[in-house]
């Protein structure tokens, strides 16, 4: 792998993915929008559906799924009321932001040439981002590991313990992928900076 | 529209009260073992526009201390931060100090 670098004469910031790779990426995006659009953002205890479409109200607590839980932390330590409050007005938003973020990375990648059902076709994929594009890549690279992290419950200076786990631990596969994605993101701070 | 009233300034507060009646909350945030060193130093620089050393030293203390105040000012200027700081993924809270 060798990552994102910035092209010296455009200023734009290019990577080269395998197919297999690009898919994996657009995969674990997808997921991520399915995810977000699945527990709902919104309260639904309207019982007038009128109502309920005219509501903009946001959650005012915390997502059951862990994930969500993290991506959309708790604002207030000590002030249950303020964090409700803060909740419903920044989650829908904050949902929104990432969801495109992610879709942003499926768009780019299938734009390049990623196609829908890559089977087993070889393709390269070049993807080249200017400056916003790049940042749009590394939040949702955030996003992604995250939610990886928070599914694996990947702790502080736990690296023994992965590294022990047998190569057909499907866990072991997984933190793999985390690993892959956090050299990736470390690659794009490095071409941004 | 708005209006704004004369602004009247107890003349009794000594000019640090004064700061701290004007930037009495402050963003915090917390360590977490997923995000990039790198990551945070540059969320800190490019958000709040922070020079490379003291991004660093922010970044440093999130990670050794597990939690650092990265800015303060009034509570509708922290929930900005803390709102931007949950967009990069970033765990932060707010507090009065």
């Amino acid at each position: 792998m060798s990552g994102f670098t910035r092209h010296r004469r455009s200023g734009r910031i290019i990577a080269t993915f395998s197919g297999f790779e690009a898919d994996l990426l657009r995969s674990l995006a997808s997921q991520l929008v399915e995810l977000l659009r699945n527990e709902a953002a919104v309260p639904r205890e309207h019982a007038d559906p009128l109502e309920a479409m005219l509501s903009f109200d946001g959650p005012t607590t915390e997502p059951e799924d862990p994930v969500l839980a993290r991506l959309f932390p708790t604002a207030y330590v000590e002030n249950a009321e303020a964090a409700a409050e803060f909740r419903r007005f920044t989650e829908g938003g904050l949902r929104d932001g990432k969801a495109a973020g992610a879709a942003t990375i499926i768009d780019t990648l299938e734009d390049a040439g990623l196609p829908t059902d890559l089977g087993d076709q070889k393709v390269v994929i070049d993807v080249e981002l200017d400056e916003p594009a790049a940042l749009v890549w590394l939040k949702s690279f955030t996003d992604l590991r995250l939610a990886l992290a928070t599914r694996l419950e990947v702790e502080q200076d736990d690296e023994a313990f992965w590294r022990a786990l047998p190569d057909d631990d499907p866990r072991s596969q997984a933190h793999d992928i985390y690993e892959w994605i956090g050299a990736l993101q470390e690659t794009l701070v490095d071409a941004l900076r | 529209m708005a209006t704004t009233s004369p602004v009247e300034v107890e003349p009794d507060l000594t000019p640090d009260e004064i700061t701290m009646t004007a930037k009495p909350w402050v963003t915090i945030v917390w360590n977490d073992p997923v995000n990039l060193m790198s990551y945070v130093t540059y969320v800190f620089r490019t958000y709040f526009g922070y020079d490379q050393k003291k991004a660093e030293k922010l970044m440093l203390e999130v990670h050794q201390d597990g939690k650092s105040a990265v800015s303060n000012g009034t509570r509708e200027e922290m929930e900005r931060d803390v709102q931007a700081m949950h967009e990069y993924g970033l765990w932060a809270t707010l507090e009065h100090q």
